[in-house]
């Protein structure tokens, strides 16, 4: 039985593909149905997620193995509650209690995170010897992530006007922002080409069982 | 009380984190331990209230059979099954509710919901973003038909890259002598990755970094209050 179930997986993965394809022609109802399809189950999945990695085990299973002692859990399921109460205008007020935990605590983890390994750590990187290396090629490049860096930097500095020679520095940057969007376009065109590839494989292979 | 006891909550939370990183001691381990497991759960019915609003917003069209209302119905159905599925048998490893359902299991090969994600969720989705290869070419074309030295140099290091990661890429300029490795296609591809990218990248993130360090300081400090919503 399992394997006409798997036999069963794979002409409904065909399908969803299929009907997702379909859109490159035009808007038409199988892609409907399965954009809404894809909704809802990511949805649910996400939904399941959360109960089985965070709630169950944080909260409920603690409660009912230990109830009295993890009494203090209430409160964050009592906070939990009060979320959910922004779905009811009259009260929806009580939100703003768990919300401006969560703001707070995000807050200050993302303004911790980001001092040490975004700005700290980045601006340490870029404190290099850049004649360190016999390699012409290396001294040439971090020649250029140093003035990048500045330069970059430079750029998105909005407090006064960039005019005059203070523009240079920050065309500079420009230039080197439009490297590297130009390359992280060609890496993320490689990514969904990869995924294509993947497609379509499953397709030739899983399905039709003419590749090997 | 409705606007300022939150306001007072978020920057005792906030600071009670900030407090811990500088004295990772008792009590303030203790704290800032069990206030990132109350986040956790909170921030696990935060998601439980977006896919509320989700269903909500389906259930609206439904009942008002607004247009096209069938796909929301769809969504919905989708949905209930994979959440009935999960909670009745579990995921991977996780028991549900009538256990890790052994009988299903021998007849579907796998759990319902681990056979659902993997032959429906995971082609839609793989499918949907590998869709984006088409319109991102057609995106590249209207990018790159603007002729300034901007769009040039982003068009440049966009061919250099995708060509270098393939083996075409590699194939034509794999005539170039060793002495001048740098020109072949892979290694400049490499060398585009590894400098100015970085330099580039490094600059987004020393710039973002500011603002959100600035911004995460505004609500902390209660200057920022967008997140409450209206006066109400």
């Amino acid at each position: 039985m399992p394997e006409i179930m798997n036999t069963v997986g794979i002409w409904l993965g065909a399908f969803f593909t299929f009907a997702i394809f379909s859109f490159l022609y035009k808007d038409n109802p199988f892609y409907k149905l399965a954009e809404q399809i894809f909704v809802g189950l990511s949805a649910g999945y996400g939904l399941i997620y959360i109960i089985y990695a965070a709630l169950l085990p944080n909260l409920f299973t603690k409660l009912a193995t230990d109830f009295r002692g993890n009494l203090i859990l209430l409160i964050p399921f009592a906070l939990g509650i009060m979320m959910i109460t922004r779905m009811v205008p009259k009260i929806q007020w009580l939100s703003r209690y768990p919300l401006s935990i969560v703001i707070g605590t995000s807050a200050a983890i993302s303004l911790l995170r980001f001092l040490k390994s975004d700005l700290i750590a980045q601006v340490a990187a870029t404190m290099i010897n850049p004649f360190e290396s016999n390699v012409p090629s290396e001294i040439v490049g971090n020649l250029m992530l140093i003035i990048g860096t500045i330069c970059g930097v430079y750029f998105f500095y909005f407090s006064k006007k960039q005019e005059g020679i203070a523009k240079i520095p920050s065309k500079i940057g420009v230039y080197f922002l439009m490297v590297s969007f130009g390359a992280t376009f060609g890496y993320t065109v490689m990514a969904r080409i990869s995924l294509l590839i993947g497609r379509l494989e499953f397709l030739l292979k899983d399905w039709l069982h003419i590749i090997q | 009380m409705k606007r300022n006891i939150p306001l007072i909550l978020a920057f005792l939370a906030g600071l009670l984190m900030i407090v811990s990183e500088f004295i990772p001691h008792r009590p303030f381990s203790n704290m800032v331990e069990t206030l990132e497991n109350w986040f956790m759960i909170i921030a696990g019915f935060s998601i439980v209230l977006g896919l509320a609003s989700l269903l909500q917003m389906n259930y609206q069209k439904i009942s008002t059979k607004a247009e096209n209302w069938g796909y929301h119905l769809a969504c919905v159905i989708a949905f209930a099954l994979i959440v009935i599925m999960g909670a009745l048998w579990g995921m991977e490893d996780q028991p549900g509710l009538l256990g890790q359902g052994e009988k299903i299991v021998s007849w579907l090969g796998k759990k319902p919901f681990d056979y659902t994600y993997d032959n429906a969720l995971v082609p839609l989705s793989a499918t949907m973003f590998s869709l984006l290869a088409f319109f991102i070419a057609s995106a590249a074309y209207r990018a790159f038909i603007i002729r300034t030295f901007e769009s040039n140099l982003l068009m440049i290091s966009a061919v250099i890259v995708i060509l270098g990661r393939t083996g075409f890429g590699t194939m034509l300029t794999s005539w170039i002598p060793e002495s001048y490795r740098i020109w072949q296609l892979p290694v400049l591809a490499d060398f585009i990755m590894q400098y100015p990218n970085t330099a580039a990248q490094r600059a987004i993130l020393i710039s973002a970094s500011l603002g959100i360090i600035g911004s995460s300081l505004r609500i902390i400090l209660g200057i920022e209050r967008s997140y409450l919503g209206g006066d109400k």
